[in-house]
């Protein structure tokens, strides 16, 4: 039994909270072997980190408790030995990196500090700490390594943080890496690369690898094997391939059924009078030119998506069509009136035909107002839409519109699931009866069968209110199966403007290309040819 | 945490008073702070009609009696100042002119204060400069010193007291509300309330203030006890409220010369100031809890245990 580098076997975890005892983790087993990859694959909630917390010691007790089960390494039983071995095992031999490199990052320390930090506290000597230090570095493929040691963890990209991240968590040459949403906060072309890093280290190495992530597409990506989860019980197991293929699970088939990019594309109805039409427009913060002259056509009841990834100027410029912001030059003719000289009077009126939908939907709605409050705020600052004998029918009409019920008016934002709260947050927009409704990456946060549910309630509003959508999101699978038009942004500029048929089947532009090609099919045929095109085109 | 959907049944939400009610049966500190509070308020009221003879006649033979003196009549019981006139009485008597200029001067202020603070972090850069300047100034100048000129040209009153404290407690809540409206406006739900055309009242009252006032309101119970030293302070400096009218601050301050040697003269005062801020600060405490969509539930679920 003892052959498996690590073993998870029949383990609980409970939490003791207000609300009574949470099951976190409900009796879970599952091994791993050196040199192989296992993924764990689950939504929010589903209880996919608490089991590696618990093989990192990171679980807070109380008010956690670990009911029952053991975690053998190497046959040891990591449960039951004392402190100070285990804190000699964190580190040495099982290493983490987290989502977020930035919060894991000491912000007051050196990057080459920290990582001879990680050094030294298990018994390396300073001077070969340092050498090791611009070793590690040089081999995660941070460029000019020797400045770099020096430089403090804000001065890197978002990228590179993680990649010193898995420098200081290779430092001492682990026999585990747990992987927890390594990639999610970065843009696909830097996850691409992040990924491809990791599987380049783990074959020089030999190290197993537990990654844990809420996308099939990495798990088709890296996972030679993968663990299901769904509400702290494990589902399915099984290879990569065949869970994709042959799910036993409903639960496992309804994820491979959300997953984006699978249906029919829109073909966009004929052009004629637009709608929101924007010339040129342009925008710099100090030395910075976020916007270079952005210029498109919208049409009425059309979607058009704007993609790019992180600095391509895509929420600046939702920003601006909304007057958040002012822009420094160009147009943006809403029926022939240009947005950005009306006064606020015209502005006003302009509100109720405009509106947001935000990433965040735990942010964008205000902690301390209830579902009715939130929904009716609409009619209070526009009172002319509709007489107050009729908010509370109409507020119960919109919540069935968007999937919640009557019953729901009277909780807080925090009583509810991120993909209600985005649900309250469309009702909340549709309250105006807008044209035009802007969506800055509104699905981003959400889960995958979530974010479906979202996209299709989206998709429905538009077909049978004739709503117009500006859909700005970073990840290009999503808008395939919704958008009429794509705008992909670079830098500030439109690098591709076109169908959705001509920018998926035959992009133009060599950045569009690369954008397709580092997005991650769950499929994980599909995604080896594409990793074999990819080096291909690297060689 | 999910919720529940299938409870088709829409349970009735209980009205706002009865809602309170039960969070504060749940919080027995703060049911403690607000009977003691309601006892203080009840004395102040009536305090001075009932004892007010009896705390200011002088009897020098009983000077300093010491207190636990259990063969007198109650007002004894807390022993007698320099004067002979019983501690009881006048701490009582006192809760009056103490309450209406500590609380004067902490609901002016922080009035005040909230208000230019909400000015300052959402209007232009200029508007901003401008107060906040302005409170530099308060800042910079010793709040005595201020208070010492402004009596001596107005002449000592107690709606002059409240109004010098309260011009010095100022910047408190300015500098503090400002400092979180600047971080508020740029949430989320600000910027959606503006994508929807609300009016800057309407963000700045409806979407802003709620979240500032559960910090000011544990500073301004924080301030009480601080306004009603100063005050004290005055009085000794002889611009503040002047005998034959009593403080609990004015009567610690008389009792310091004896401190050495009765204790009590100081002591009680001293003890019903601190009981009363320690109660609005148990109070403000609660209220911060349960008038937060998010914290309810720690007070809702002690009424009923779950296990």
């Amino acid at each position: 039994m003892a052959d498996h580098l690590l073993e998870v076997r029949n383990l609980s975890v409970e939490f003791h909270t207000a609300v009574g005892v949470v099951k976190a983790v409900r009796n879970i087993s599952y091994h791993l072997d050196r040199g192989e990859t296992l993924a764990i694959l689950g939504e929010s909630g589903s209880g996919k980190s608490v089991s590696s917390s618990a093989i990192m010691n990171l679980i807070d007790m109380p008010p956690g408790r670990i009911s029952s089960g053991e975690i053998l390494l190497d046959g040891v039983d990591l449960l039951t030995m004392p402190a100070h071995e285990r804190r000699r095992i964190n580190g040495r031999r099982v290493a983490m990196i987290f989502q977020d490199p930035l919060s894991h990052l000491n912000p007051v320390y050196t990057v080459g500090w920290q990582i001879r930090e990680a050094l030294t506290t298990h018994g390396t000597d300073a001077a070969k700490a340092a050498s090791e230090a611009l070793r590690l570095l040089t081999r995660v493929g941070i460029p000019d390594p020797e400045r770099s040691l020096s430089k403090y963890p804000h001065e890197f990209s978002g990228g590179q943080r993680q990649r010193v991240m898995i420098a200081m968590a290779l430092a001492l040459r682990p026999d585990l890496l747990i992987a927890d949403e390594p990639t999610t906060a970065l843009d696909v072309t830097v996850q691409a690369e992040v990924l491809a890093l990791l599987e380049e280290l783990q074959q020089e190495t030999g190290m197993a690898i537990l990654i844990i992530t809420h996308d099939l597409g990495v798990v088709a990506e890296v996972a030679d094997r993968v663990v299901v989860m769904e509400k702290g019980v494990l589902v399915e197991t099984g290879t990569v391939r065949e869970v994709y293929k042959n799910p036993q699970h409903p639960y496992t088939k309804k994820l491979i059924a959300a997953a984006p990019g699978k249906g029919d594309m829109h073909a966009p109805a004929a052009r004629v009078e637009p709608v929101l039409s924007v010339h040129d427009v342009r925008k710099r913060y100090g030395s910075f030119e976020a916007l270079k002259g952005i210029s498109f056509d919208l049409m009425p009841g059309e979607t058009m998506a704007v993609v790019g990834e992180s600095g391509s100027g895509k929420s600046t410029l939702a920003r601006i069509l909304l007057r958040l912001d002012e822009p420094d030059s160009g147009k943006a003719l809403w029926k022939g009136r240009d947005l950005f000289t009306m006064s606020p009077a015209e502005l006003y009126k302009l509100r109720r035909d405009l509106q947001m939908v935000f990433q965040d939907p735990t942010q964008s709605l205000n902690p301390r107002m209830t579902v009715y409050q939130l929904i009716s705020e609409a009619w209070v600052i526009h009172p002319d839409i509709l007489p107050k004998a009729r908010w509370r029918e109409r507020v119960a009409e919109l919540l069935v519109q968007v999937g919640l019920g009557p019953e729901h008016m009277g909780r807080y934002p925090h009583q509810f699931s991120g993909g209600q709260r985005q649900r309250i947050a469309i009702a909340r927009a549709l309250a105006l009866e807008p044209q035009l409704i802007i969506c800055d990456e509104a699905v981003s946060a959400l889960d995958v069968s979530v974010q479906a549910q979202v996209i299709a309630l989206l998709d429905k509003l538009r077909k049978e209110m004739g709503i117009a959508f500006i859909f700005i999101a970073h990840d290009l699978p999503v808008v395939r199966d919704f958008a009429d038009h794509v705008m992909v942004m670079q830098k500030g500029n439109v690098v591709e403007l076109g169908t959705v048929r001509d920018v998926f089947e035959t992009p133009r532009q060599d950045y569009t290309r690369a954008l397709l090609a580092a997005g991650l099919d769950p499929d994980p045929d599909v995604q080896a040819e594409h990793r074999a095109a990819r080096l291909r085109r690297a060689s | 945490m999910t919720l529940v959907t299938n409870d088709s049944v829409i349970l009735e939400e209980p009205s706002f008073a009865r809602r309170m009610w039960r969070m504060l049966l749940a919080d027995k500190f703060a049911l403690c702070a607000v009977i003691f509070l309601i006892f203080i308020l009840i004395l102040a009221i009536i305090g001075p009609s009932w004892l007010g003879d009896l705390a200011t006649k002088q009897n020098l033979r009983g000077r300093n009696a010491a207190p636990f003196d259990w063969e007198r009549g109650w007002v004894w019981w807390m022993g007698a100042d320099a004067l002979g006139r019983p501690l009881l009485a006048r701490i009582i008597v006192a809760t009056q002119n103490t309450l209406m200029v500590a609380a004067g001067a902490v609901a002016l202020s922080a009035v005040a204060g909230t208000f230019l603070g909400l000015i300052a972090g959402f209007s232009s850069p200029r508007v901003n400069q401008v107060i906040m300047r302005l409170a530099d100034v308060i800042m910079s100048f010793p709040s005595l010193l201020i208070a010492v000129i402004v009596l001596y040209i107005l002449g000592s009153s107690i709606l002059n007291l409240m109004l010098v404290l309260a011009i010095t407690r100022i910047p408190v809540y300015l500098r503090t509300t400002r400092a979180e409206v600047l971080e508020i406006r740029e949430r989320m739900f600000v910027q959606a309330a503006r994508v929807m055309g609300a009016s800057k009242n309407r963000i700045l009252f409806r979407h802003i203030l709620p979240v500032v006032l559960p910090t000011l309101t544990t500073l301004a119970t924080l301030d009480f006890a601080y306004v009603m030293l100063a005050e004290s302070a005055l009085s000794f400096l002889g611009i503040g409220i002047q005998p034959p009218e009593i403080t609990w601050g004015l009567m610690i301050s008389q009792g310091r010369q004896y401190l050495t040697n009765a204790w009590w003269l100081s002591f009680w005062p001293g003890l019903a100031i601190i009981l009363t801020t320690m109660s609005l600060n148990l109070l403000s405490n609660w209220l911060r809890i349960a008038l937060d969509p998010v914290q309810r539930w720690r007070l809702e679920m002690k009424g009923h245990k779950n296990g």
